[in-house]
């Protein structure tokens, strides 16, 4: 009955390859060993399913790649499969991952370490391939932790810490990388792939404990527990995301030292700040054409920088308060809605808010609603939303503390 | 990988029962579920446990066999339980087997035979989780069993109607009144012949009921011992559902049995082997019960009419008369083509009708 099971072929030593994002979470999910997958096609995310099953089929990893018949089905069979000690991928994108929804709501409320993907893709209707931040961000009062990647290398980097983070028993909560659709999801850059060797001394076996249902183990798994016990449960669960902070912090350190790789913060990554007066804020590939107007606007003699957030579930109040209170005014820019919220900003832009709400000396933060649907963020609308920043660290009250929409046809 | 391969195939642990006698000592699902008096469905949940022994995993849809039977601190489950969600009884049975089996052909779990079996309803199996079911009976790596506990309701939320509430019958959803005798007029959906018509690699498909006990404990044996993805739909009388007595459970369901409104059946390999009284109806030894023993037995048809009653009859005399299979199979061909089709043995079972 028992199958020989040869070992996975590893490259010997690091390379260095041309990689999409998606292409890149393959090569993560061979180096973990990952045990069940679970597919289904949606634009973009469905790159790594692509890819991996072309990894599967040329012998280079050993893993149960299901495809599913829906994106809940998906959900629910790598739920089913990380519960008996296995190691899981999943993913999913836009209105594909609302389809999954209360798989996704139940995945983190039975505090199984699923990682997943979610390339970044807006909601119907009406359809959009591009990158919007609402499908993550959906699940972001649930339990799942949430870190976003600039580049195709980080995107690997992250996936490989997200099974040691979400594995670990102080946290025992899933992890959804986000990754924006088609900039990251689907544009090559070089990538350096570590060994398998190097990624097993980073990387504990995954290991359940006395959670694992098995008839060596006969536990019952989410009885009912009514209004008896459940506040208490979601207090567990609570504490969880707290000790996630930390531990994160331990795996950053460690795949910096093992690696080389990661920035100095875990949680955010900061872009000519050390004199800025002023700094833009965001996560995920904005980065890019940020960075790019930074280095323009520095030409000019403007003190501006970037600050870029990685985590964005645990939100790390700690560093963002640090850091954020540095500075005169920050451009929050928010690839996502939140229709009717306080000042009808984006999530991050309220977020940013509130965490800077008890500070005595606190910047003045400006919204900005930007590139949805995967619409570029062109340098004239990078320069609007400096200009805007600037006069709100002057007092314009007229751009202070409010949201603007940046770059739309009237 | 062949089936043979995977774990918990054929491995000759779960022999047929050959009489009541037979019938495994060891209780698997014991006290501490809050079902109702008289719970059919309960009784699934024992004989099918009973059945397959302690080296099983169950997952239990939401539904009855959730929410009243499995509480927090009070478990009825001596074997390893977990909930999975209304629609998910087939991917919580693939990712479960799916998990088992990788984790032995990579050496990180012990290689064993573990029987897995998902439950759901019949809200979880035959409406919202149809699709997750068909899926996984295609996937036929993988060993598990996904049983259908039928109460022909939603009876765990205020008995709603599913689309497995016969013809007429009072439900929440379709309460009878003054300007609307019958609000329900669908036809419940024939999942087991369904599931096995569209599924030709699932090697066992069965219809069941607990009131034939062991006829039902042989059918959960033998899906698990043939192994891949089965399929199991027990009709389960419930009595807050049905409006009857608790203590008449069993004898409604051998009343389904005999009114020829519920066949007992199973599908081998594609080979369907008609079981219990149904095959004696099918054989000629037995004669169908008219369905007004059944009906009138319930307050869920007090309303029906002689004209509501005859549409019944008319419908399940179809079941036996004009479908290629009885009870399993819901149409029929041309007779100029029955010898072109070579399905003139079949024409013994239509005889006896």
């Amino acid at each position: 009955m028992a199958v020989e099971v040869k070992a996975t072929p590893t490259s010997e030593v690091e390379t260095e390859q041309l990689l999409t994002g998606c292409e890149a979470i393959a090569e993560a999910i061979r180096l973990a060993d990952v045990d069940v997958m679970a597919a289904y096609p949606i634009r973009p995310y469905d790159g790594v399913m692509q890819a991996a099953a072309k990894l599967i089929a040329a012998g280079k990893m050993d893993v149960e790649y299901i495809v599913a018949d829906g994106e809940h089905s998906q959900f629910e069979i790598v739920k089913h499969a990380s519960a008996v000690g296995s190691r899981v991928f999943v993913g999913s994108s836009g209105v594909g991952w609302f389809y999954a929804f209360e798989a996704i709501a139940v995945t983190a409320g039975l505090r199984l370490p699923v990682v997943a993907i979610c390339g970044n893709r807006a909601l119907d209707d009406p359809g959009a391939f591009g990158t919007e931040h609402n499908d993550s961000l959906a699940v972001r009062d649930l339990g799942w932790l949430l870190p976003w990647a600039e580049t195709a290398q980080e995107s690997m980097d992250l996936a490989l810490m997200a099974w040691r983070i979400a594995e670990d028993t102080r946290v025992s909560l899933p992890i959804a990388i986000g990754l924006d659709g088609a900039f990251l999801t689907h544009s090559q850059t070089l990538v350096k792939v570590p060994t398998k060797a190097a990624v097993d001394a980073f990387l504990p076996k995954y290991d359940l404990g006395d959670r694992l249902l098995h008839p060596d183990n006969p536990i019952t798994i989410a009885p009912q527990v009514d209004q008896d016990w459940l506040m208490e449960i979601r207090r567990q669960n609570d504490a969880a995301m707290r000790n996630a902070l930390g531990v994160i912090a331990k795996a950053h350190a460690d795949f910096k030292r093992i690696f080389g790789r990661g920035g100095d913060d875990p949680f955010i990554d900061e872009y000519m700040t050390d004199d800025a007066e002023v700094v833009f804020f965001g996560q995920g590939t904005l980065a890019l054409p940020m960075k790019v107007a930074i280095r323009r606007l520095r030409g000019q003699g403007h003190k501006v920088g970037l600050v870029r957030l990685k985590w964005f579930r645990p939100f790390p109040v700690q560093q963002i308060v640090k850091s954020l209170s540095r500075f005169k005014a920050v451009g929050v820019i928010d690839r996502d809605y939140s229709f009717g919220s306080p000042y009808y900003g984006g999530v991050l832009y309220n977020e940013v808010r509130s965490a800077l709400y008890s500070l005595a000396k606190r910047p003045t933060v400006v919204g900005f609603i930007a590139g949805l649907g995967g619409r570029e963020i062109e340098q004239p609308m990078a320069q609007e939303i400096f200009d805007k920043t600037v006069a709100a660290a002057k007092g314009d009250l007229s751009v202070g503390d409010q949201c603007h929409w940046i770059g739309v046809r009237d | 990988m062949a089936v043979g391969t995977a774990p918990g195939h054929g491995t000759g642990t779960l022999p047929q029962i050959k009489g009541v006698k037979e019938v495994p000592y060891d209780e698997l699902f014991v006290s501490g579920h809050r079902t109702c008096q008289g719970c059919e469905s309960a009784l699934v949940m024992r004989h099918m446990v009973k059945a397959s022994g302690p080296r099983t995993i169950v997952l239990g849809s939401t539904g009855c066999m959730y929410v009243a039977n499995t509480t927090y601190y009070t478990t009825p489950w001596v074997v390893p339980w977990m909930h999975t969600q209304l629609g998910a009884s087939g991917s919580a049975a693939l990712g479960t087997a799916a998990g088992l089996k990788v984790l032995m052909r990579k050496g990180k779990l012990k290689d064993e035979k573990i029987n897995v079996i998902a439950f759901c309803g019949d809200g979880g199996g035959a409406d919202m989780g149809l699709g997750a079911i068909s899926a996984t009976l295609t996937h036929k790596d993988y060993n598990c069993l996904v049983l259908l506990y039928d109460n022909e309701s939603y009876a765990n939320t205020d008995i709603q109607l599913s689309s497995q509430t016969p013809y007429g019958a009072v439900t929440t959803f379709s309460p009878t009144g003054s300007k609307r005798r019958l609000m329900h007029t669908r036809w419940k959906k024939n999942v087991p012949g369904m599931l096995a018509a569209g599924h030709p690699e699932s090697r066992y498909i069965a219809a069941g009921c607990a009131a034939y006990a062991v006829d039902l404990m042989n059918k959960i044996r033998r899906a698990l011992e043939l192994g891949g993805p089965t399929f199991v739909h027990t009709l389960d009388p419930c009595p807050k559902g049905w409006d009857y007595h608790p203590q008449y459970s069993q004898e409604l369901g051998h009343l389904a049995v005999e009114c020829g409104i519920w066949p007992l059946y199973e599908v081998v390999d594609g080979v369907v082997n008609l079981t219990g009284p149904t095959r004696q109806i099918a054989e000629g030894r037995k004669k169908r019960k008219p369905v007004a023993e059944y009906l009138k037995r319930q307050g869920r048809f007090a309303h029906f009419i002689d004209e509501d009653i005859e549409h019944f009859q008319a419908e399940v005399d179809k079941m036996w008369t004009e479908w290629l299979i009885p009870g399993v199979i819901p149409f029929t061909i041309r007779q100029k083509d029955t010898t072109i089709l070579n399905i003139d043995k079949k024409k013994p079972l239509h005889a006896s009708a």
